[in-house]
């Protein structure tokens, strides 16, 4: 599935210029509040007219205003997970859930709803209205109503904003199953780094109504000019990295990456399964040479990629861990004292307890 | 004093109950086409056609029911038109009382429904128009059920106003027992009348029981339907 997008739109006074294509299966488009994400993905759904531009999935042509083509929402099969759900008030959870189902022609239904329904745990309150459930419940619908919908892409916009922490940690784990299990490409709207980096592959930073870059998340996110738009004390990166041992005794799980070993508190995960860690640049020391005996058990041999622009006393180190990049944020003064410049051989240090693939911080 | 109604009182009640029935199933997808149109399009001279809506509402109801003889009477443009073409005639016959009921709660009925119509969330149509429901679809499955009990409240007010109406109904249709004499014609007939009394005072208090019961039968409906709507 390729998603292309093509818009130029000054609606008020607000002037929107977007170009990019996505390949899925999850694309996040990231940016501050007010950037623009929200009025992007309303044109690609339908829901607001650009001035020109051109939106298509695939062959199929959803917006071209040389061309004169503009299919109305309805005829677009574009899935949309609002940010505050807009379930309807007068219908059970289960005709909200079939509304969309209902109207799709029976040959284009992918959507099996009982693997739908079990997915994302909403068969226990099948019956009631959207007034008596809790948020998460709410939002779990939604996406459950827009996928049974079976469309061609399903857009996302910010669906875990409107919760509260708990909330998200209950909600996050279903978006996880979905991205894993559903064959349907995702664009994913968010302006918080921690979701974008367990959610997506892909991420298109839009600020002012622009693009600003666009490629894989690892890539973006540990670039350090784009520190500015990505957040200075958010900086983290993924790793993948397979489960090859759970250690009861001493309650931890072993993970393999190319760089080395990794321990983490223990995960549920079984062995064999590819988890993805989050790493924030903070929680990452650096070392040269022979290491003594350190708490520290988590050594990756790495390679440091760029050193960047000093902020007072920090500066951010790019590394590259066996094809994986990785932040460190240490001092300027250890830059020095290490000599650390491109292509040096280091060893970064991470602490067990920092690593998590959890959301909450 | 008050004996059972007699056979001409009765016709005056089952007349009156018809009319308003009649005007307000008559005048729902008038009124809901008119609340659509002043709450949803944006369209140059929005202003006056409100104030053209509305203007039974202010005008002394004899004023309106004499518009509607010279309009719709047998020897007015459309009421010539009409008996010509479909062999429909209103002045003096029960259609037309029904047809003076209807154009006096209009502006009640539309009120109402406006109301109700501004309060539902565009963003729940939207939500719909994502998931493959066009237009008329969004509108029967989304719009006209959450702004139901705006409807029903809309109706209840023309039912009340047509059951009551008597200014216009008397201009236009006259006050022909057994014809089109409805209750409150009956009633001021009777006043007319030495010895009418009782027959005045029995009708009036079948009026009072109608509008009772109408009010208590559109509360309960309108509980459950705003319980439904809201979806507790």
């Amino acid at each position: 599935m390729t998603l292309s997008v093509d818009i130029r739109s000054t609606p008020g006074d607000f002037s929107l210029d977007v170009r990019f294509d996505s390949n899925g299966p999850v694309t996040s488009l990231f940016g501050r509040s007010g950037s623009g994400k929200t009025t992007l993905i309303n044109l690609i759904a339908g829901l607001g007219k650009p001035d020109r531009g051109r939106i298509a999935i695939d062959d199929t042509i959803l917006l071209d205003t040389a061309a004169g083509i503009d299919l109305p929402p309805h005829r677009r099969r574009v899935g949309y997970v609002f940010q505050e759900a807009r379930l309807f008030p007068h219908m059970s959870v289960r005709s909200n859930l079939f509304y969309g189902y209902r109207r799709v022609p029976e040959k284009e239904r992918w959507a099996d709803p009982t693997l739908i329904i079990d997915l994302l745990g909403v068969g226990p309150v099948l019956q009631r209205r959207p007034a008596g459930l809790s948020g998460g419940e709410r939002q779990r619908v939604a996406i459950g109503r827009a996928l049974l919908a079976s469309p061609r892409l399903v857009l996302m916009d910010e669906p875990l904003a409107s919760l509260d922490a708990g909330r998200k940690d209950e909600v996050l784990p279903y978006l996880e199953r979905l991205r894993d299990e559903m064959k349907v490409p995702i664009v994913y709207v968010s302006h918080t780094v921690d979701e974008v980096v367990r959610l997506a592959d892909t991420v298109v930073l839009i600020d002012g109504g622009q693009v600003i870059a666009s490629g894989p998340v690892n890539d973006v996110f540990s670039r350090l000019d784009l520190r500015p738009y990505t957040g200075r004390f958010e900086a983290s990166v993924i790793l993948r990295a397979r489960v090859i041992n759970h250690d009861a005794v001493g309650r931890v799980t072993v993970l393999e990456h190319g760089g080395g070993e990794l321990r983490v508190p223990a995960l549920p995960h079984p062995t064999g399964t590819e988890v993805r860690v989050r790493v924030r640049a903070r929680d990452v020391a650096l070392a040269v040479g022979e290491i003594g005996n350190l708490s520290i058990r988590n050594r990756l041999a790495a390679s440091v990629v760029e050193i960047g622009a000093p902020d007072g006393a920090i500066v951010e180190v790019r590394l590259d861990v066996a094809g994986d990049p990785l932040i460190a944020r240490v001092t300027r003064d250890a830059v020095a004292a290490l000599d650390l410049a491109p292509g040096r051989q280091v060893t970064a240090l991470i602490k067990s307890t920092a690593i998590d693939n959890r959301s909450d911080d | 004093m008050l004996a059972a109604p007699s056979a001409a009182e009765w016709a005056a009640i089952l007349l009156s109950l018809r009319v308003a029935l009649v005007a307000t199933f008559a005048g729902l997808p008038f009124g809901l086409a008119i609340a659509l149109i002043l709450v949803r399009v944006r369209f140059p001279g929005r202003a006056v056609f409100d104030a053209i809506v509305h203007m039974p509402l202010v005008m002394p109801p004899v004023v309106v029911g004499y518009l509607l003889l010279l309009a719709l009477g047998r020897r007015g443009p459309i009421g010539a038109f009409l008996e010509q073409t479909f062999g429909v005639v209103l002045a003096f016959r029960w259609t037309g009382a029904a047809v003076a009921g209807a154009i006096m709660g209009l502006p009640l009925m539309i009120r109402a429904m406006r109301l109700s119509l501004e309060a539902v969330d565009r963003r729940l149509e939207e939500a719909a128009s994502t998931l493959g429901a066009g237009r008329l679809e969004v509108f029967l499955t989304v719009t006209a059920p959450l702004m139901l009990p705006g409807i029903i409240a809309g109706a209840v007010l023309m039912f009340a106003r047509a059951l009551g109406e008597f200014g216009a109904t008397i201009t236009f249709v006259g006050n022909i027992p057994g014809l089109t004499q409805t209750l409150p014609s009956a009633i001021y007939e009777n006043l007319q009348v030495p010895g009418g009394d009782g027959a005045a005072l029995r009708l009036t208090a079948i009026a009072i029981a109608i509008a009772f019961l109408a009010l208590i039968g559109s509360e309960a409906i309108a509980r459950r339907t705003t319980a439904r709507v809201s979806g507790r």
